[in-house]
């Protein structure tokens, strides 16, 4: 037999194994959170959280109205444009300002939401959050979103593993995970 | 099974909601060592489906479940 023909063919064989061994997916969830809806975002971090115990690898993109809710209550920063302040005061300030997407009923359908989720034992954004974050799961924010809506990374919250970053990160995220949501 | 179940740990979940008991018993299943059983206690109906989804995608195995009223008990094996 052909020595240099086996040698092609072999060296053939492996460059295409390492080519589908890029395409193969890994256990990963990469999930999109466009939505700033309290109840929308509750579920997106129990499906993140769900995920780690199912032995997944879970990134959270958030995007658009999702990016106000990592907003950190107690941090101030000065130094916004006119806009940058209008958008700064009319947007969720963080955990506490997000509202149902249904039957919010000028806050009273959230306040009632929040009490009946405390009788019921089922955790809050809040206990998610850090529940998330002590389970590993990594958190991307949308740097155009901040950009467009006047945010620093001064004001977000504190979380271990909170980066900003563009589409082109999530995607990078995204092709490779065997589910990819948006939410 | 002719021999009873020896169980090395106990986790009480109950009370708990989805995903609690889920992200509980993955964490939990760590302590204890492979070949060990672990018993899980819940109050969460979803949990009848959810555990055994759960062992199934993390390849541990769920030995025997019971029930008492609202009382779920998982007997769980750590495999991996």
């Amino acid at each position: 037999m052909d020595m240099q023909n086996v040698e092609t063919q072999l060296a053939e064989l492996k460059s295409s194994l390492e080519a589908l061994d890029k395409k193969t997916a890994e256990n990963k969830l990469a999930m999109i959170v466009f939505s700033g809806d309290m109840d929308k975002v509750l579920a997106a971090f129990v499906i993140a959280t769900g995920a780690v115990a199912m032995g997944m690898d879970v990134v959270m993109f958030f995007t658009f109205w999702g990016t106000p809710v990592l907003r950190d209550k107690k941090k101030n920063v000065g130094g916004k444009d006119v806009m940058g302040k209008m958008f700064g005061t009319m947007l969720p300030k963080g955990t506490g300002d997000v509202k149902l997407s249904k039957m919010n009923m000028g806050g009273m359908g959230t306040a009632m939401m929040k009490s009946l989720m405390k009788k019921k034992n089922v955790a809050s954004l809040e206990e998610m959050i850090s529940l998330a974050e002590e389970l590993g799961v990594r958190i991307y924010v949308c740097e155009m979103s901040m950009d467009l809506m006047g945010f620093s990374r001064e004001e977000f919250i504190d979380y271990k593993d909170l980066a900003f970053a563009g589409v082109a990160t999530f995607l990078q995220e995204a092709q490779n995970s065997k589910v990819q949501l948006f939410i | 099974m002719s021999d009873e179940i020896q169980v090395i740990k106990v986790f009480d979940l109950k009370g708990l909601a989805c995903p609690m008991p889920v992200v509980k018993v993955s964490k939990g299943i760590k302590e204890v060592e492979i070949g060990q059983v672990i018993e899980a206690q819940t109050t969460d109906p979803g949990s009848l489906s959810d555990f055994p989804a759960w062992a199934k995608t993390s390849g541990n195995e769920i030995l025997k479940t019971e029930q008492e009223d609202k009382l779920i008990k998982f007997y769980i094996k750590r495999l991996v």
